[in-house]
């Protein structure tokens, strides 16, 4: 029981890393990011090569697939982005979705298609008795990192300068122009935070997520369940959707397995009957 | 005008020699899964046919071999369109490869219909061969390694079992013929879980198979998701539980093995080919195969299809060159030769495979690579399926 409620939290936790960029994105600059889970994909490929072929310890790889992923999200951001930021959001659908497909297609062509495992180390592979349950130390750590960024984040936006700036340049672009703010910048280094943490999630997320070139289109309803479900207008948000989420998908599969994958769905259909906006919305609807 | 006459003559006179040379031209169209995620094992089935032309040369029976591959990148309704243009266009005299049970599906009426042996080198649901008159088969049948699976675990102390498969077509091939035969031998199967074939996380899964604290965990999935499977069981310390993971060999696929880490260690499956099969053969086999590849290493994908095109040039000795498909396949059936696998046949009465099913287990080699040791071979299983009929 309380194994089964841990692997739900710690699936619940990654699939919130991986998704608080395109609940960003999507929810304070208004764009629709299909793509966002090549950034996943390009974190969990830098940490793979790093650790297996370049034998960096996974510790320190982690931080840099969270590095890999952020620059290339602010190169992709810079010359791609930039310019359907002002088109529909068909548009942005049609754009980021064809990337989507030239991702899968060029890791397919330049890695090849097969699953790639990243080796742990020898610590993180123990299994640990607490509270009668049993518990992956794998799975401890990543809650507990995710845990960390979660309330970084919250903190950051919150009470931070720059979340304040990102909160007024969202509202009202263009006043927060009129004083000074460079929005474009702003969005830049947000856009680059988002894609980084979906690389640290696709990275901490690859022992039990699995990693192959259509990572990005396995998970996109994923993302944007957690996205939906949780509202847009704020971290806590998502947050509670992604543990939510994780924790139904992980016990309907241990207790109804013929039905378990459903379950997600369910809950999803569930939340938003009774709260259309998403579990943490917005007073007035955008 | 008379310019034109004489151009169109030269043009008459050229398609005739044309085709008067295809005449000493046998094509085999390889229709295999060249990109998506099937693309490893269309790179197999391409490298393994053209070995088996390096080795042999591409004459036989006076007709030159020409290989043409087409990439239906796993998508049925392709390889069906490719069939028609290989058969009506280029003249195929073969039709070969057919990655998942779909294709082989779809592909089966235009082999009918056009009279052209489709020899089928992967896919593994029972029925395929039934599907036409001209299939044979030199791949395997999932229920082959289940049944030998089923009576090795009966025979060595195993008396509980959880079956977990992914849910498609071979998926419960491999599981109804492993409960049906492990029960038919007095053990008890506790539970049959089926993951979806796009499953992201197996924990709840596994757990579940552990609660119920059985002797083996029996799985069948997809071999990209083998290796998740195998490190979220050790993960889960269900090796130290004492419990065996146990499948058909599939999921330990020689090719991506070495990759799945120490987790692999001690896992036991029924298959019909490993890399370290100790025959000259086969390690002339590998040998090729990795000086072809770049170091990759074979699996039973390459080597059906290696077989495929052995059949190919049987076939065309036996019939002295002649084309005919019904000549063909009936020169195929009852034909037995040695593989890297091993001795093989096709059963003359099914156009399905007779091939040795190996008991293995998954080893530390001397080079430090992991690698499928045989140790039981259990000789000349027919399908099993179309046995008990």
């Amino acid at each position: 029981m309380l194994t089964i409620l841990f692997d739900g939290i710690a699936y619940g936790m990654v699939l919130f890393i991986l998704a608080v960029g395109l609940s960003v994105t999507l929810g304070l600059m208004n764009f629709i990011n299909l793509a966002h889970g090549v950034f996943a994909m390009a974190g969990g490929y830098a940490g793979a090569m790093l650790v297996n072929r370049a034998g960096v310890p996974f510790l320190l790889a982690l931080p840099l697939a969270f590095l890999a992923a952020a620059l290339l999200g602010v190169l992709v951001e810079r010359t791609l982005y930039v310019h359907v930021y002002r088109r529909s959001h068909l548009d942005q659908v049609l754009f980021t979705i064809g990337l989507v497909f030239m991702a899968v297609a060029a890791v397919d062509y330049f890695i090849g298609s097969s699953q790639q495992f990243i080796a742990l180390p020898d610590f993180l592979r123990a299994r640990l008795e607490i509270l009668g349950g049993n518990i992956g130390a794998y799975r401890l750590f990543v809650v507990a990192v995710c845990a960390v960024i979660a309330t970084l984040l919250q903190v950051g936006l919150s009470s931070s300068r720059f979340g304040a700036r990102l909160r007024a340049a969202v509202d009202n672009g263009r006043v927060a122009r009129g004083l000074g703010i460079n929005v474009g910048r702003i969005f830049t280094a947000t856009f680059a935070v988002g894609s980084g943490l979906a690389g640290l999630g696709g990275m901490l997320g690859a022992e039990f997520l699995g990693l192959d070139p259509s990572f990005p289109l396995k998970f996109l309803v994923y993302f944007l369940i957690v996205v939906t479900v949780g509202g847009t207008s704020s971290l806590t948000g998502p947050f509670l959707a992604a543990i939510i989420l994780g924790i139904a998908d992980v016990a309907g599969k241990y207790y109804l397995p013929g039905t378990g994958p459903f379950i997600i769905y369910a809950v999803m259909v569930v939340i938003l009957i009774v709260r259309p906006y998403g579990l943490v919305a917005r007073s007035e609807a955008r | 005008m008379i310019v034109r006459i004489a151009a169109a003559a030269a043009a008459i006179a050229a398609l005739l020699s044309g085709s008067a040379m295809a005449e000493d031209t046998v094509k085999v169209g390889l229709i295999a899964s060249m990109t998506g995620p099937f693309a490893p094992n269309g790179k197999q089935m391409e490298l393994g046919a053209r070995l088996y032309m390096q080795e042999h040369g591409d004459t036989v029976a006076g007709k030159k071999i020409e290989l043409i591959v087409k990439d239906d990148a796993s998508v049925p309704d392709n390889s069906k369109r490719l069939a028609q243009e290989l058969v009506v266009n280029d003249g195929v005299k073969f039709l070969m490869g057919m990655n998942l049970t779909p294709i082989a599906l779809a592909v089966a009426p235009v082999a009918t219909q056009a009279k052209v042996p489709l020899i089928v080198t992967l896919a593994g649901t029972s029925i395929i061969t039934e599907k036409s008159p001209y299939i044979v088969r030199t791949s395997f049948t999932l229920p082959q390694s289940a049944v030998v699976m089923a009576d090795w675990a009966a025979k060595n102390g195993i008396k509980k079992v959880v079956t977990m498969v992914s849910d498609y077509a071979p998926g419960a091939d491999a599981e109804k013929w492993f409960v049906d035969r492990f029960k038919a031998a007095g053990g008890e199967v506790v539970e049959s879980i089926k993951v979806p074939l796009a499953n992201p996380d197996f924990a709840p899964f596994l757990q579940r198979a552990a609660d119920d604290k059985p002797d083996a965990l029996y799985i069948f999935v997809p071999v990209s998701q083998g290796g998740v499977v195998m490190k979220q069981f050790v993960e889960r310390g269900m090796d130290k539980q004492g419990i065996r993971l146990i499948g058909p060999g599939d999921f330990v696929d020689d090719e991506l093995l070495n990759g799945m880490g120490d987790a692999a260690l001690g896992v036991i499956t029924a298959h019909n080919y490993s890399v370290a099969h100790p025959s000259d053969m086969n390690k002339k086999f590998v040998a090729a195969y990795k000086a072809a590849s770049g170091g990759g290493r074979p699996n039973f994908v390459g080597v059906h299809t290696y077989d495929g095109m052995h059949l190919v040039y049987a076939a065309l000795d036996k019939t002295g060159g002649d084309t005919d498909g019904d000549k063909l396949v009936e020169a195929m059936k009852g034909m037995s030769w040695e593989s890297p696998r091993g001795p093989i046949s096709i059963d003359p009465d099914t156009r399905d495979i007779i091939q040795n099913i190996y008991m293995r287990k998954v080893e530390r080699g001397s080079d430090g690579e992991l690698y499928n040791v045989e140790f039981a071979t259990i000789e000349a299983v027919k399908d099993p399926v179309k046995a008990a009929k």
